[in-house]
């Protein structure tokens, strides 16, 4: 059952260093604000696994919280590189991190098989793609009805999963809306689960058929306003374009990102209680 | 009528009017989506405009700047799930063509958007795969724009990230359930068709004013031109009209948000 906590305790309690860590959000709905809590709390030999890293991972690297990075595509969106994953990447600054490339397909397919408790996902992916010959978590099983050749990779199961969602009720149900990427996947995937929430309310008014994530399913909920700016939360705020096209200049030098971090994350404060 | 247009609005018009009036397009982000919105805007009013955030026949006013803009899924029909989109949508063969743009394409169409040099010790490392390699092999056909230059253009791909062809040029045959492949490369100077046999890339369009020589030395390796070169048509007033609207709307938007 889902218990009420600050951000800062559930991050404490639930992100271990070391521990395998997935927080999702597809381009809309990122946890960058549990991301910081997880910078400002200098976890570290984290699994971090994501789709679309994005800038939250970009500032987790650039913070040295990473050991490997599991992922599909790690570009800025709509501007261009992610500076600090290039970094570690191309000159293993401030350390290397190991990288596990994917395709979305993949991706989106070992989430959801993470989800249905099965310990593979089977796609018809990678054809012709080398991708396969750098990343050694993709195999090839035949299947045993028509004996096609389809792809297999093992399905995402994360110690922890972090999202961020538009609203909780009193007992901890989440309502997710607009783009739902693989939010629920990552949830039900995970050993423990954080949902940051915009708000708490009384009534979700969730339509039938709305994506709600039962609080049963749920560990910790956490309120965090504004805890997916820079990116998006439908109904609630766009996305800051703007920064995002900032993030470029400060990401690029060590400096500026070193002194963002310190001005934005450390000496932030966050909801330590 | 004054018909003035630049060389990159010439390879949107041209990539635009590729798609017909109906197609389901998978729609990769930047200039294929810029393209594809020019088409739904003109031409192709029923193409249904599909993007890999899960946004299913979406309709945006202005260009996303991100796959995942909201602005895409208040526009689109519905959206569904990552998963759903890549496993129902696209492997389920739901989509006519994808619609693709990349770093570097070489002479059999494969892409690499992983990076330059070696996976081990890039030089520069690019974004890598996200939806492109399921997109080119579950996708009926698709469809490639990007612009001209022998950075771009090379005579080998440092990395297959999404498969054209393969490096012979014989990668889909005999494999199941997969798509035509590449049938079109736009680019600011050409349109590029593979070779029905070899699945060697042909100029078969020069742009109005491009040379055969101006193509050849935008291309790191020496590029064939089909016996009978056409000339692509001119952008209409209309489309130029249509595109710069749109374009000019998206700017402001984006500037406007703070």
């Amino acid at each position: 059952m889902a218990e009420f906590l600050s951000l800062h305790d559930a991050v404490a309690r639930y992100v271990e260093d070391g521990a395998t860590v997935a927080m999702e959000g597809f381009t809309h709905l990122i946890p960058f604000a549990a991301g910081h809590e997880v910078i400002r709390q200098r976890k570290h030999d984290l699994t971090l696994i994501r789709m679309t890293p994005d800038l939250v991972y970009d500032q987790l690297i650039g913070a040295g919280c990473a050991k490997k990075l599991i992922f599909s595509w790690g570009g800025n969106p709509g501007v261009g590189s992610l500076h600090r994953l290039r970094d570690a990447v191309e000159k293993g600054w401030p350390h290397k991190v190991e990288i596990f490339e994917h395709s979305h397909a993949a991706m989106a397919c070992a989430f959801e098989a993470g989800a249905a408790g099965l310990p593979l996902a089977v796609l018809r992916g990678y054809v012709g793609s080398e991708l396969p010959s750098v990343n050694d978590q993709i195999k090839y099983i035949e299947c045993p009805f028509t004996g096609e050749r389809l792809a297999a990779v093992p399905s995402v199961r994360p110690d922890v999963s972090l999202v961020h969602a538009q609203k909780a009720d009193r007992k901890g149900n989440v309502l997710v809306e607009g783009i739902i990427g693989v939010q629920k996947e990552a949830i039900l995937a995970a050993g423990k689960s954080i949902v940051t929430v915009e708000e708490i309310v009384d009534d979700l008014e969730a339509g039938p058929n709305a994506c709600v994530i039962p609080g049963w399913a749920i560990d910790a909920i956490a309120v965090a306003e504004k805890g997916a700016y820079p990116s998006y939360a439908h109904g609630y705020y766009p996305r800051d374009n703007r920064f995002y096209k900032e993030w470029d200049t400060i990401a690029r030098d060590r400096d500026t990102f070193q002194a963002w971090l310190d001005e934005n994350i450390y000496n932030a404060g966050g909801q330590a209680q | 009528m004054s018909n003035e247009y630049t060389s990159s609005e010439m390879m949107t018009v041209t990539a635009a009017k590729a798609l017909e009036n109906g197609m389901t397009c998978f729609v990769g982000i930047g200039l294929p989506s810029e393209a594809a919105n020019l088409a739904r805007l003109t031409h192709a009013p029923d193409v249904v405009l599909i993007y890999e955030s899960g946004t299913l026949q979406t309709k945006p006013d202005v260009l996303p700047l991100s796959i995942g803009d909201g602005e895409l899924c208040e526009s689109a029909l519905t959206t569904v799930s990552v998963p759903e989109m890549f496993r129902y949508w696209l492997q389920g063969g739901k989509i006519d063509v994808g619609f693709l743009g990349t770093a570097q394409i070489d002479r059999y169409c494969n892409l690499n958007t992983t990076l330059i040099g070696d996976y081990q010790a890039p030089k520069v490392r690019l974004p890598g795969g996200g939806g492109a390699p399921e997109i080119a092999t579950c996708a009926g056909e698709v469809f490639i724009t990007l612009k001209h230059s022998k950075r771009t253009f090379v005579d080998q791909v440092d990395f297959i990230t999404t498969l054209g062809f393969g490096r012979d040029g014989k990668a889909r045959d005999g494999v199941p359930n997969i798509g035509r492949g590449p049938t079109r490369v736009i680019t600011d100077l050409c349109v590029m068709k593979p070779d029905p046999e070899t699945r060697e890339l042909v100029v078969v369009s020069l742009h109005p004013g491009v040379t055969a020589e101006q193509v050849q030395d935008a291309t790191g390796w020496e590029i064939r031109f089909a016996e009978q070169l056409d000339t692509t048509p001119m952008p209409s007033a209309n489309e130029l009209d249509v595109l710069r609207d749109l374009k000019a709307r998206t700017e402001r938007k984006h500037a406007g948000e703070a």
